[in-house]
């Protein structure tokens, strides 16, 4: 069948090998039919044009209103550049400016350094063939189907001071959600109850994807079960850990429904996303000042998303 | 739900494995089986809270047992309108799953399907957008949404802001890069012959993205809805942040009706939290499948 010239013409351009891109796209758009080129045109057009302006012109134009004192009420031309003045403010006279970050790389930490290897382990634990493994896996990844909104809620009935259990556990009278020196690790604890079902959740695929022959072989030369997994099977998840690393930093820097329904993200709770959301939603409406914490956070985000794209989209170019 | 997820644990431990149980295999299961319990244990409080009445609760202390009353649930879905609220989530959920996964399939179809240099842009532009902290572009959105006006018979805001129609456009926009990345994986990974078949039959790009691709994504499809109906019942920010009328928030940004402004019934609270996780249990539990091979599908490709 494929003997078709009509046909070999349209695979040949296939992978990308023609000498420039205009010169492939011109021979093999000649193919297809007027109406193909507008079925084609539209196919991409309509979803590009949607996430184009509810999300990539947004993100353009965050950055733009972070170098400006737009109050958000006046009209576009009274709109003056201040250049880097918001960036000053927000380091020297937002005083939630620094405990946001701490509590933003905090999240990160726990999540990395805590969570994430959890989940990694139960993975390997599960990895093995195991009677009930299936119910310790649901049990554990239940949560993940839940939003961080409820977990909020169901957190609640456990930490709060009157009629929550750990006080009436511990005999204690801390108002966990409540209390700035505690309350931000009330709330990871929740948030990584769900992450460590995640992870396992990925790292439990990832394993199934390592050839059985490279532990054998490992096995074979003597290796102990702990070190074969370090030396060998860890080093072939790559892809897998990296993007548990991209997803882990996404969801620390995107961290917001839960210390939202807590308590708006004040009082020991704050978040660079709950700062930003403060300043638009809230009292005051503080445009270019919320703007450049909400760049803060693309910059950041971009960085690992980068990443996180070199890492999936390998070897699609060839 | 709970329930029945309970009784495999025990089976298995009850019945002598096949394998020789060694005193390591023991130790192994102890441990997972206390931190699948321990995993399970906030649910479940929940769940137990739920069915107790707060006036037993308050004078017996919550390390007790009885007080046994459904009352809370009619209470709470009487006090926190979740009829109405369901429903709205039923409005936003529905039509945004569908659009979603048809213009992601579109998408990723002419990804999948053609070689073109700029198909890896395309790629790269949609995958990124969903990964983006939704607070960072809330500034813009924000001002946009109240500045697009909108006919009376679409939303009585009159505008995008507080209407669903721009919380179905918000999630489908921010959805899409995920599936867009999912599905064109899947596409790729079939045969090209297909195509090759299908255009000496003299069909359009059309007829071959609709009767021949995408009767063959139904898995991925499948994996997908059941992730994506998960995720945007689950949304919580947009809805939060871009409505503003009390009942035509969706179910879970309507959680905060239960907390009283000075006092806050942790029985009521448990019945709503319960009410609302019921939807999104009954889908993991029926669509567990399609629900796992969603999550793994994003990553397992590399």
């Amino acid at each position: 069948m494929s003997d078709l010239p009509l046909i070999q013409a349209d695979r040949a351009v296939e992978p990308p090998a023609a000498t420039t891109t205009t010169g492939g796209r011109g021979r093999r758009l000649r193919l297809l039919s007027r109406t193909d080129r507008v079925v084609i045109t539209l196919m991409v057009l309509v979803p590009l044009l949607l996430v184009t302006a509810l999300v990539w012109l947004p993100a353009l134009a965050t950055v733009l209103l972070s170098g400006t004192d737009w109050d958000g009420i006046g009209p576009l031309s009274d709109i003056d550049f201040v250049g880097g003045r918001n960036y000053s403010d927000v380091l020297t006279i937002y005083p939630p400016f620094m405990p946001a970050v701490r509590h933003n790389l905090l999240w990160l930490a726990v999540l990395f350094l805590l969570a994430t290897p959890f989940g990694m382990f139960l993975a390997v634990l599960l990895d093995k063939e195991l009677r009930g493994s299936r119910f310790y896996q649901t049990a554990l990844y239940l949560p993940v189907v839940l939003s961080l909104a409820l977990i909020g809620f169901v957190w609640q009935l456990i930490y709060s001071r009157d009629q929550g259990l750990l006080n009436a556990v511990l005999g204690t009278d801390t108002d966990w959600y409540g209390d700035p020196s505690v309350n931000i690790w009330a709330v990871m604890l929740a948030s990584g109850w769900r992450h460590v079902g995640y992870i396992m959740l990925l790292y439990l695929a990832g394993l199934k994807g390592v050839d059985p022959a490279l532990r054998e072989a490992a096995a074979v030369d003597g290796a102990s079960e702990v070190k074969s997994f370090f030396r060998v099977v860890f080093p072939v998840m790559r892809p897998i850990n990296i993007i548990v690393l991209v997803v882990t930093v996404i969801e620390s820097l995107r961290a917001f429904d839960l210390v939202w329904v807590v308590n708006k993200g004040r009082n020991g709770l704050e978040l660079l996303s709950a700062l930003v959301t403060q300043n638009v939603v809230g009292e005051a409406s503080r445009i270019g000042f919320g703007s450049a914490l909400a760049t803060i956070m693309l910059v950041v985000s971009l960085v690992f998303i980068t990443i996180y794209l070199a890492t999936v989209m390998r070897g699609e170019d060839r | 739900m709970t329930a029945t997820a309970l009784r495999p644990p025990a089976a298995g431990e009850v019945s002598p494995s096949r394998r020789r149980l060694t005193p390591q295999r023991v130790v192994l299961h102890v441990f997972l089986a206390a931190v699948a319990i321990g995993w399970l244990f906030p649910i479940l409080w929940a769940v137990l809270t739920s069915f107790r009445s707060y006036e037993y609760t308050a004078t017996n202390g919550y390390v007790s047992l009885g007080g046994w009353t459904i009352d809370n649930y009619v209470t709470a879905w009487r006090q926190a309108e979740f009829g109405q609220h369901f429903l709205n989530s039923v409005y936003i959920t529905a039509p945004a799953v569908l659009l979603t996964l048809f213009l992601a399939s579109c998408v990723a179809f002419v990804i999948a399907r053609f070689g073109w240099k700029l198909n890896l842009v395309l790629l790269g532009l949609f995958t990124a957008a969903n990964l983006l902290p939704q607070q960072a572009l809330l500034i813009p959105l924000f001002r946009l949404f109240t500045q697009v006006p909108l006919p009376a018979f679409m939303s009585d805001s009159e505008l995008l802001y507080d209407s669903y129609w721009g919380l179905i456009l918000i999630n489908v926009a921010f959805q899409c890069g995920f599936c867009v990345f999912v599905l064109s994986n899947y596409m790729k990974a079939l045969p090209r012959d297909l195509y090759e078949a299908a255009m000496v039959d003299g069909a359009s790009v059309w007829r071959q993205y609709w009767q021949v691709t995408m009767p063959l994504c139904r898995p991925a499809l499948a994996a997908l809805a059941t992730l994506e109906v998960t995720w945007i019942y689950n949304e919580f920010f947009w809805a939060t942040v871009l409505m503003r009328t009390g009942d035509k928030f969706p179910v879970t940004s309507s959680l905060n009706n239960l907390r009283g402004e000075f006092f806050t019934d942790n029985n009521l609270v448990s019945a709503g939290s319960v009410l609302v996780a019921i939807p999104t249990l009954v889908i993991f539990f029926l669509l567990q499948r399609h629900f796992v091979r969603g999550l793994t599908l994003g990553a397992s490709k590399g």
